[in-house]
């Protein structure tokens, strides 16, 4: 029988032991009579022969080893009795700490799933990311490390025992049948990428190694949420054809629902169909991603020694692309959470560090409001321990108490994480990566349970301390009006640490709204009201022919701006405050250095409109006009702080840069990256705030040049029409005119779509999405905290002063006036108040260190914020303490000197 | 009169086993046939024989069935498991080897006073 069900069976085992014992007693007795004992004499030599009756059973029950738990029922039962006859403290206590715990419970459940599930795939400590690695050459990113070339892959995954390897690259574009023309993300892929991943198809099939070459018929596979879109979830669908980038495919599975491999794609086609050129390079190639598993029984390191390999042996066979070149496999989760979550990290911890703040106040206030109890009972516990009860007994019952009130918080705080968790991560600005993992499980279910036996720990600790031991004469003889002094200090001291939190939690607020009003004042570089920013896509038939896409371009601008409330309208590849940037390295003279040892610039290929419509300012020199086309010398406008850079003081206008990366015409022929002819400098241009309104200012890049769209080489020309977007000024807001917009662009076809639409606010907004949302979150914290301080202030006050009424008695008896009253209780209160705020303000600048290192765009804090928010602290807390002050100063002399 | 000794730390336990292991017997028969078997010369706390019952019974050695005795009423009859077989073989070796060490040196220190 085990403890539990010996436990469970407690009613059973009591009537046995009973019937035990009584038989036993029964059967001395007949004995005793049988020998000639008188029956009643019988039974009481039987009972004095046991020893007892009751005693025997008492030991019995001990010997059952089920006691401590028989004591904790009781001091549950105990603990809900006493608690119950106090509903009121009851529900604070358990409202305060479910908010304390239900906080730092969404935030866990969060980073649970952020950071610490595994990947969403099976078997995932097995599959790794690869990447080229570099020896000296380093890019400011992504260090050493760079993405693979299609023939590299091929040849390691051709020599590889050790891993099963898969490629895969992002290949937006236009799905323009059955259904209406839209854009969608893609990923072009090899086969084996679904087996390694260990994914699979809903209905349908999966690559096969025959579709995976050059020359194989094209087949796709589509996402759930394309295939309702375009065939309205119809089974016949498999089979069927769909134009993705105006190539016919035939469609041969639908994806799960929210698959997903780094992202969520809607469109997947094998990748070895893909012969285009530069595919097939060693270098300056676009990248593709290699996710590998390794096979069973292979240890990671084994496959890196044999990649080590592989790579010296092409380094050997390609020294002009693969010399210092090797290959690194990380685990995937390195590319999956920690870059992909990137700075949320920070964040994260920053925030579940903030909300644990809020939920030791709550602790704090929890504790304060038992001690008080507790040393209202002190009689009740004193007479417990003359009846024989031991210190350790009283300690746990107390304990106990605590423990229940801290699990009744928690499974109230679970309850507003499961409400909470949803929401939070649907705010989080942005889109937080792997937000389909935030879920309850059995991770925040135990770390909700051990934070409320922490909790209960915690605030239980000093009540149950205090149980007393000696002096119980004094104390049962004592009136109950007299509070030790050492209970007054534990009670200031909860209230300093209290006010010292608040202070941190206010003033990290108070730093996040500083920022943000900071920020929101700083001039972007453009007039941001009325504009609209878009991506558009040709038609995939234009794009075919390169000698056709400027017009096509030209006539879509046209378009464009004869929709009426359009004022003008431009092209430009990058968007200020968008995703996306193109970063190239530039040299004041012939003699260029290294890549890696240029000063690197934003650089925007634009139509000559582009000035106008965006409303940034002209400095100096000219912006570019109809006659900078191809064949005239190549133009470019550079900002001032380019100017400032390159050129220091000298005027720019009329000066070379040598741009080795521009798409241009070089001495051997249409080649990548080769320019050697330099650019004259024809402008300067005001500084675009292009990393958004915060982080600009600590942007590693933020030189920022600008060149025609009209002297980028026809080569080009179909890779720069993936990337442009266009841009809109109207005169009414810009959202209005989308529908007709849309109907414009839509072309002879109807396949030309516009995408990602934004309108400028809307990006200049999302730049400030993160302070505002942290502004947000602080600010509710500060606002708890507070709240919570006050009420703790509040109640240590009312429960001082109530013990101090005799005191105060006698003062108004020797003539002290209501007002000297409050005034003393004030006093006191502010004592506490001014070394709380001394330890906060030290902790707060802690504090504010780290929210410059986790948000862009914080500088210290200024004095003012802190002049603020400690005022408002300190408004509050009087103001908490006013009112026991004022209740003091009612007492009337004579009753208080009487219940004495 | 017979000189009573108090039982011997732990040795209840064993001495209860031994009985046990006789047949299934109820509590009131354990401590009548202890009484009788040492005829008066040990004392047998009848107080103790109850918890020293459960705390066997709790560590697997005996168990327990409620059957009729012969006067038709119902009793808990113990009887040893596999268990507190062993247990009762291991305990009764060791008792018998420190008696025989106790014994031979009581012997030796009688022999080495004359």
């Amino acid at each position: 029988m085990t403890w539990w069900h010996r436990l469970w069976r407690q009613r059973q085992l009591e009537e046995q032991l009973d019937k035990e014992v009584r038989f036993h007693l029964d059967q001395h007795a007949a004995d005793l009579v049988a020998r000639g004992y008188d029956p009643q004499d019988a039974r009481r030599q039987a009972l004095l022969a046991l020893g007892g009756s009751e005693q025997v059973k008492e030991e019995c029950r001990d010997a059952r080893g089920t006691r401590w738990l028989e004591d904790l029922a009781q001091d549950l039962r105990y603990a809900i009795r006493t608690l119950r006859q106090r509903p009121g403290f009851a529900a604070v206590a358990i409202v305060t700490l479910a908010l304390g715990i239900g906080g730092t419970t969404v935030m866990f459940t969060v980073i649970n799933g952020v950071l610490l599930r595994p990947l969403h795939f099976p078997g995932p400590d097995r599959l790794l990311t690869l990447n080229e690695q570099t020896k000296g050459i380093t890019d400011y990113r992504w260090g050493d490390l760079w993405a693979y070339s299609y023939p590299n892959y091929l040849d390691c995954k051709q020599e590889s025992r050790t891993l099963d390897m898969a490629a895969w690259r992002y290949n937006g574009g236009t799905v323009s049948a059955p259904g209406a023309a839209e854009h969608v993300d893609g990923v072009e892929m090899s086969s084996e990428l679904f087996p390694i991943l260990g994914l699979s198809v809903a209905r349908g099939r999966t690559f096969s190694p025959e579709d995976d070459r050059p020359g194989a018929a094209p087949v796709a596979i589509i996402s759930h949420g394309l295939w309702q879109r375009q065939y309205g979830g119809s089974p016949a669908a498999i089979g069927r054809p769909m134009v993705f980038e105006g190539q016919s495919y035939t469609v041969i599975g639908i994806a799960p629902p929210g698959l997903r491999l780094a992202f969520d794609a809607d469109v997947f086609t094998p990748i070895g169909r893909n012969t285009s050129a530069f595919m097939l390079r060693r270098d300056s190639h676009p990248g593709i991603d290699v996710w590998a598993r390794l096979k069973p029984g292979v240890t990671p390191s084994e496959a890196q020694t044999e990649l080590a390999v592989i790579g010296r042996r092409l380094a050997a066979q390609y020294p002009k692309t693969n010399a210092g070149r090797g290959f690194l496999a990380r685990p995937l989760r390195q590319e999956l959470v920690v870059e992909q979550v990137g700075d949320d990290r920070g964040k994260l911890w920053l925030l579940l560090g903030a909300v644990s703040l809020v939920l030791l106040i709550a602790c704090v206030n929890v504790a304060s409001l038992l001690l008080a109890r507790a040393i209202s009972r002190q009689r009740e516990l004193a007479m417990r321990v003359a009846l024989g009860a031991s210190r350790g007994r009283l300690a746990r019952q107390c304990l106990t108490e605590s423990a229940l009130l801290g699990l009744a918080g928690g499974l109230l705080g679970v309850w507003i994480a499961t409400l909470g968790s949803r929401p939070f991560v649907a705010l989080w600005p942005g889109g937080l990566a792997r937000a389909a993992e935030v879920q309850l499980d059995w991770h925040v279910l135990l770390f909700a349970l051990g934070v409320s036996l922490l909790c209960g720990l915690l605030f239980g600790l000093a009540p149950a301390l205090r149980a007393p031991t000696r002096d119980l004469e004094q104390i049962l003889r004592a009136g109950v009006r007299t509070l030790a002094g050492s209970s007054r200090r534990l009670h200031s001291g909860f209230v300093v640490s209290e006010i010292a939190l608040a202070v941190v939690l206010l003033v990290s607020a108070g730093l996040l709204g500083q920022t943000l009003l900071r920020l929101s004042s700083l001039n972007p570089g453009i007039d941001i009201r009325n504009l609209l920013v878009t991506r558009a896509a040709l038609a995939p038939s234009i794009l075919a022919n390169p000698a056709r896409i400027p017009s096509a371009w030209q006539e879509l601008l046209d378009r464009l701006r004869r929709v009426p409330g359009v004022q003008s309208a431009s092209m430009v590849d990058t968007v200020p405050m968008r995703e996306g940037n193109n970063q190239i390295g530039y040299w004041t003279n012939a003699a260029v250095p290294e890549k890696h040892q240029m000063p690197l610039a934003l650089s925007s290929s634009v139509t000559p409109d582009f000035l106008n419509v965006m409303g940034i300012a002209l400095r100096e020199g000219r912006f570019f006009d109809d006659h900078d086309r191809m064949g005239s010398k190549p133009v470019i406008v550079i900002d001032e702080v380019m100017a400032q850079h390159a050129f220091g003081n000298q005027d720019p206008i009329g000066k070379h840069l040598w741009i080795p990366d521009m798409p241009c015409i070089g001495p051997k022929g249409e080649t990548f990256y080769d320019c050697t002819e330099p650019y004259e400098v024809v402008g300067v241009v005001g500084h675009v705030r292009y990393w958004g309104l915060a982080g600009d200012d600590q942007a590693r890049v933020r030189d920022q040049f600008y060149y025609p769209f009209a002297q980028v080489p026809d080569h080009f020309l179909p890779r720069w029409s993936e990337l442009m977007s266009i841009v809109v000024r109207t005169r009414i807001p810009p959202l209005d005119l989308l529908v007709s917009l849309r109907r414009e662009a839509r072309g002879a076809a109807g396949d030309q779509v516009l995408y990602q639409v934004n309108t400028m606010e809307q990006l200049a907004g999302k730049s400030l999405a993160e302070q505002r949302f942290l502004l947000l979150l602080f600010g509710l914290f500060a606002g708890l905290a507070l709240l919570l301080a006050c009420i703790g202030i509040y109640g240590v006050l009312a429960y001082i002063t109530s013990r101090r009424v005799p005191e105060i008695g006698v003062r108004m008896a020797f003539g002290a006036s209501a007002r000297d009253v409050v005034r003393m209780v004030l006093r006191q209160s502010l004592v506490m108040i001014i070394a709380g705020v001394a330890v906060g303000v030290a902790a707060a600048l802690v504090a504010a260190r780290l929210l410059e290192h986790q948000v862009e765009g914080v500088r210290s804090v200024e004095p003012w914020t802190f002049a603020i928010m400690i005022c408002v602290l300190v408004a509050a807390a009087l103001f908490a303490s006013f009112l026991p002050a004022r209740r003091a100063s009612r007492v009337d002399p004579m009753r208080a000197l009487r219940e004495e | 009169m017979t000189i009573k000794s108090d039982l011997p730390q732990g040795t209840l336990d064993l001495l209860i086993l031994k009985v046990v292991a006789l047949g299934p017997v109820h509590g009131y028969a354990i401590a009548q046939r202890l009484q009788h078997v040492s005829q008066y010369v040990v004392r047998v706390p009848q107080g103790s024989l109850y918890p020293a019952l459960h705390r066997l019974e709790n560590r697997g050695l005996l168990a327990a069935d409620w059957e009729e005795t012969e006067t038709g009423r119902e009793a808990k009859f113990y009887r040893l498991t596999r268990q507190g077989r062993a247990q009762l073989e291991k305990e009764a070796a060791s008792w018998e080897r420190l008696t025989k060490a106790v014994g031979l040196v009581l012997k030796m220190s009688e022999g080495g006073a004359e």
